[in-house]
C-alpha cells in the first residue's frame, strides 16, 4: 500500500510525536505490512519538482494513494483562497490539492486534531478559516463535505489528539493494511475505536486522589486535577493513561491537566484552560455517564472520608505521607 | 539570467518556497518565501495569559518545549517570578533535550541524506554515505530512530509527554521530581552517551569538547579512518565537497544564552562579529520587525512590544508570510554556531574566523553541542534535591509586560507579552527561523539565507540544485515556527 504523507495548517508536532515510536524499527515494521512510503516531509529524499511530479501523477491516478495522511488544518482564508497556504513550488492552494488527491485515496487519514477538527489553529478567532478533513469543530462538514468517503468506503479516519499518539497512527496504518479496521471499528466521530472508546482518566495515577477529591490547589500539587485544574479526563476519549507517552509518562504524570486534546472544538473550551469552570462550587464538566447528583453525593461523602495521608499529599509536590505498613498481610 | 523556483523544499517540513535568479552557473539572488500562514498572534489576543503555555507550544512541534519555555519565562517576567534552583535544572534538562533531539533529528534524517543522492555516485565516500544515510534505507534511519525515541523518554519523565507539555510553569517545573525519576533519567542520559559515542563520534564526548582549533580538529580527523563514524564520514565529505566555502551569511552572530543557574546561564548572551572578533551585549530593544516584503499592512518596522499581525495580502512587493527582524538594523544569523562562537569555543571561533558562517561550520557546531550539553544534563540531573521546591506561585498581574528570551536548537527565540485588563493585549513571537530565512528589508537588503545563497553552484539542468539544499538545510529551517 503506498503511503501519501502531506502537511498543512498545523505544526509538524504529530510527525515528531510519530518519530516517537517505541518501534525498533518504525520503518520496517511499516514495510513489513506492506505500506511503502510514497513520499513523507520529514523522510524522504525527494525535493522540489521532483515531490511535484509524484503529487501530479498520484492526482492523474498514475501513481495509487492508498493511505493519504493529511496533517494540520485546511486553511481555507483569506475569503475562501486558501492563499494562507500555498503548496510550495506549485501556485496551487494546498486545499485544492488535497481536494484533489483524497477524490483518489483508498484511505483518508487526519492526523491529527488539527486535520480532523480544525484544532488549534482554529482557535481564536480563526484568522486563517481552519477547518479539518470532514469537520469544522464539531460540525460534519470541513473540506471535504460530510458525504465524502474514500475509495474503499470509510469516511475520514479521524486520528485525533494533539499532538496524536504514534501508536495511534502505526495501529490505524497497520490495521488498514492488515484489514483489521473497518467502519465498526470508527467511533461517532470517526476516531479508531481502540483509542477512543477509552476514558483519559482510564489507569490515571491520581486514581486515589480522585477517589478521595483530594484536589491540588495549584501546579505542581499531586493531588487530583479535575476540582480546580482544568482537568477533561473523565470526559475526554483517549487511552492516555492506559498507554504511556515517550515511555512512561502522560499529561497527568506530567503535573498538569487533560484539556481534552482529542475532542472536536477542545481549542476554545470557554474558559481558561488550566482553571476548572465551577456553578455554586460543583464543576460543570462531570464524568462521562455519571448522574450530577449521585456525582455531588459521593463526592461530599468521599471528600469527608479522606485519609488523612492523602489529604496532605494533595498539596505538595512530593509524597510526604507514606501508605501504613500493615500489621498484617494484605487480604 | 534563469530563474528557478524550488519547492516544495522539505525536510523538516515543506513549507519553503526559494527563487533563485541563476547567471553564469551561480545563484545571483535568492528570495526565500514561507507560504503558510496560522495567525497565532492573533489566536492568542483576549486570552487568560496563562493559556499561552497550552497555545504556543502548539506554534510548532519540533520546537515546541523551546517555545513553552520562552512564555514560561515571559509570564515569569510579567509575574515578578523565577523558578527555585530544582525548577532551573528541571527547566534545563526539559529543553536541552528537546534541543539535543532536534539537532540529533537534523544531522541523520534532515541533512546527511543528501549526500547520499545517486548524483554523488562514483565519488570515494560514497557507498558509505549511501549505505549509511540513504533516507529511509539507510542503516542510519533504523540505529537511530529509536536512540532518539529513548532519549525522548526522557521528557515522558520530567514533561509527561512530548511534543506539546504544560510541565513548564512561569515559577519553574509542575513536575516534582524524586530519586527514583532522577535515576531514570541519568540512566537514559548515559544510555544517550553511549549511543554518541560509538556511531556519532567513534570517541568520547569529552575528546570531542576538546577539541580547541583547527589543528586538532584536522589531526583528529586524519588519526581514524573516513567511515570509523557518522562525524568523521561528514568531515571526510564536508572537505571533498568544499562544504566550508559553501552558504556564507553576514558572520554577524546572535545568542540569548541558554540553560541558566543561579541566574547565570550555561551558554553566553550576546553578538559575535567575526570579522572584527568583537563581542557585544544583546539589547533586546535593539530589535525591530521589518514588514516591508511580507504580506502584513505594518507601515514601518515594530519593536516587539508594539508589534503588530494584520494580514495585507495585496501589499506591493511582499512575496512571504515571514518578517524581517533586524537588530539594530542588521541581518543576523542564529544558531548552534552563533551559540558557540557567543560562547567563546576555541575551535568555533577559530572556524568563523577563517571560514565565516558556513555549510560546514553550521553543522560541526550544532554536532559540538551534543559533546557539550550532554554531560551539563548528566549533572544538572544530579544537582536536583528531591524534597525540595521545584515551583514558585504568584499572582498574575492585570497589567504588565513580559519578555522570555531562550536558545532552540535552531538559535534565538523571543516572546513578547502584554496584558491588559487581565488579558493577552499583545503577544509576538520571533523565532529562530525568521532570524535566518527573513526576506528583505525596507533598505532591500536580504536575509541571512537570502544571502547565503548568493554565489552558490547550480549545475546545467539541475531542478533542485544541491549545493542549494545544503546550503538551506544546514541552517536547520523550522518553517512553521518562523511564521507561526
Amino acid at each position: 500500500m503506498n503511503l501519501l504523507w502531506l502537511q498543512s495548517g498545523g505544526c509538524g508536532g504529530c510527525t515528531m510525536s510519530l518519530l516517537c515510536h517505541d518501534a525498533r524499527d518504525l520503518v520496517a515494521l511499516l514495510r513489513d505490512a506492506g505500506i511503502n512510503i510514497l513520499w513523507h516531509p520529514a523522510l524522504s529524499e525527494q525535493t522540489g519538482a521532483e515531490v511535484i511530479a509524484l503529487l501530479e501523477s498520484c492526482v492523474r491516478g498514475d501513481t495509487p494513494v492508498d493511505l493519504l495522511c493529511i496533517e494540520g488544518s485546511m486553511l481555507r482564508g483569506p475569503q475562501g483562497t486558501g492563499r494562507f497556504h500555498m503548496l510550495a513550488g506549485t501556485g496551487r492552494p494546498m486545499i485544492a490539492w488535497v481536494r484533489d488527491l483524497a477524490a483518489r485515496a483508498k484511505h483518508t487519514l487526519a492526523i491529527g486534531s488539527c486535520a480532523a477538527w480544525g484544532g488549534i489553529t482554529a482557535g481564536g478567532m480563526n484568522p486563517s478559516e481552519a477547518c479539518g478533513l470532514q469537520c469544522d469543530g464539531d460540525t460534519p462538514g470541513g473540506l471535504l463535505g460530510a458525504d465524502y468517503r474514500a475509495a474503499a468506503g470509510l469516511p475520514v479516519i479521524n486520528v485525533a489528539g494533539c499532538p496524536t499518539h504514534p501508536a495511534w497512527v502505526v495501529e490505524t496504518l497497520l490495521g488498514l493494511a492488515l484489514g483489521e479496521l473497518d467502519a465498526d471499528g470508527l467511533d461517532a466521530l470517526a476516531r479508531p475505536r481502540f483509542y477512543a472508546d477509552h476514558l483519559v482518566h482510564h489507569g490515571c495515577s491520581r486514581n486515589e486522589f480522585y477517589e478521595f477529591k483530594a484536589s491540588a490547589e495549584k501546579a505542581s500539587d499531586l493531588g487530583c486535577l479535575m476540582e480546580n485544574l482544568g482537568c477533561m479526563g473523565t470526559q475526554a476519549h483517549a487511552d492516555c493513561n492506559v498507554r504511556p507517552w515517550n515511555g512512561g509518562g502522560s499529561c497527568i504524570t506530567g503535573g498538569y491537566a487533560c484539556i481534552a486534546c482529542t475532542e472536536p472544538g477542545f481549542e476554545e473550551p470557554g474558559h481558561p484552560f488550566v482553571t476548572t469552570p465551577k456553578v455554586a462550587g460543583i464543576p460543570t464538566g462531570l464524568p462521562s455517564d455519571m448522574p450530577k447528583a449521585w456525582f455531588v453525593a459521593l463526592a461530599a461523602l468521599s471528600k469527608s472520608a479522606t485519609p488523612k495521608r492523602v489529604r496532605d499529599n494533595a498539596r505538595v509536590d512530593h509524597p510526604v505521607v507514606a501508605p501504613a505498613l500493615r500489621k498484617a498481610r494484605p487480604k | 539570467m534563469t530563474r528557478l523556483v524550488v519547492g516544495p523544499f522539505n525536510r523538516v517540513e515543506g513549507d519553503l518556497e526559494v527563487t533563485l535568479d541563476v547567471q553564469d552557473g551561480r545563484v545571483a539572488s535568492a528570495q526565500v518565501n514561507s507560504p503558510l500562514f496560522r495567525g497565532f498572534e492573533q489566536i492568542l489576543l483576549g486570552k487568560d495569559p496563562r493559556d499561552a503555555l497550552v497555545y504556543v507550544p502548539r506554534i510548532c512541534g519540533i520546537c515546541s518545549v523551546s517555545q513553552s519555555a520562552a512564555a514560561a519565562r515571559a509570564l515569569g517576567d510579567a509575574m515578578g517570578l523565577a523558578p527555585p534552583p530544582n525548577g532551573e535544572f528541571a527547566a534545563n534538562l526539559i529543553l536541552a533535550n528537546e534541543n539535543l533531539a532536534d539537532h540529533f533529528t537534523h544531522f541523520y534524517l534532515f541533512f546527511m541524506p543528501d549526500f547520499a543522492r545517486d548524483a554523488y555516485a562514483g565519488r570515494p565516500w560514497f557507498d558509505a554515505a549511501r549505505a549509511r544515510f540513504k533516507a529511509v534505507e539507510g542503516t542510519a534511519t533504523a540505529d537511530a530512530l529509536p536512540a532518539r525515541a529513548a532519549f525522548l523518554q526522557i521528557l515522558g519523565i520530567l514533561a509527561g509527554k512530548w511534543p506539546h507539555s504544560l510541565t513548564l510553569q512561569p515559577g519553574g517545573s509542575a513536575r516534582g521530581i524524586g530519586a527514583s525519576e532522577k535515576i531514570r533519567v541519568h540512566a537514559l542520559l548515559r544510555e544517550f552517551r553511549g549511543w554518541l559515542e560509538r556511531h556519532l563520534f567513534g570517541d568520547s564526548l569529552e575528546a570531542i569538547a576538546a577539541l580547541d582549533s583547527i589543528p586538532a580538529l584536522q589531526a583528529w580527523k586524519a588519526s581514524r579512518a573516513p567511515a570509523s563514524s557518522d562525524f568523521r564520514l561528514f568531515l571526510e565529505i564536508a572537505d571533498a565537497l568544499a562544504l566550508d566555502r559553501l552558504g556564507r551569511a553576514t558572520d554577524r552572530f546572535l545568542s540569548y544564552g541558554n540553560y541558566p543557574t543561579a541566574g547565570s546561564p550555561f551558554f553566553a548572551r550576546g553578538v559575535w562579529h567575526a570579522p572584527t572578533g568583537t563581542l557585544a551585549p544583546v539589547a533586546h530593544t535593539d530589535i525591530a520587525e521589518d514588514a516591508s516584503h511580507a504580506w502584513m499592512a505594518d507601515a514601518h518596522p515594530l519593536h516587539p512590544w508594539q508589534g503588530d499581525t494584520r494580514v495585507d495580502i495585496e501589499r506591493l512587493g511582499a512575496y512571504s508570510w515571514c518578517k524581517a527582524p533586524r537588530l539594530a538594523g542588521e541581518v543576523v544569523e542564529c544558531g548552534a554556531l552563533a551559540r558557540q562562537a557567543v560562547d567563546g569555543h576555541p575551535l568555533i571561533r577559530d572556524l568563523v574566523a577563517v571560514s565565516g558562517g558556513n555549510v560546514a561550520n553550521r553543522v560541526i557546531a550544532r554536532v559540538l553541542e551534543f559533546a557539550r550539553v550532554v554531560p551539563a544534563m548528566e549533572r544538572w540531573v544530579r544537582a536536583i534535591e528531591p524534597g525540595e521546591a521545584f515551583c514558585h506561585h504568584g499572582p498574575m498581574p492585570d497589567e504588565a509586560q513580559g519578555l522570555g528570551m531562550v536558545e532552540a536548537a535552531r538559535g534565538a527565540l523571543g516572546h513578547w507579552l502584554v496584558i491588559r485588563q487581565g488579558r493577552i493585549a499583545n503577544y509576538q513571537v520571533v523565532a529562530p527561523t525568521t532570524w535566518n530565512f527573513s526576506p528583505r528589508d525596507a533598505a532591500g537588503t536580504p536575509g541571512a539565507l537570502e544571502q547565503a545563497l548568493v554565489g552558490t553552484p547550480v549545475g546545467e539542468g539541475e531542478q533542485v540544485p544541491l549545493a542549494v539544499q545544503h546550503v538551506v538545510r544546514s541552517f536547520d529551517p523550522c518553517m512553521v515556527c518562523t511564521v507561526h
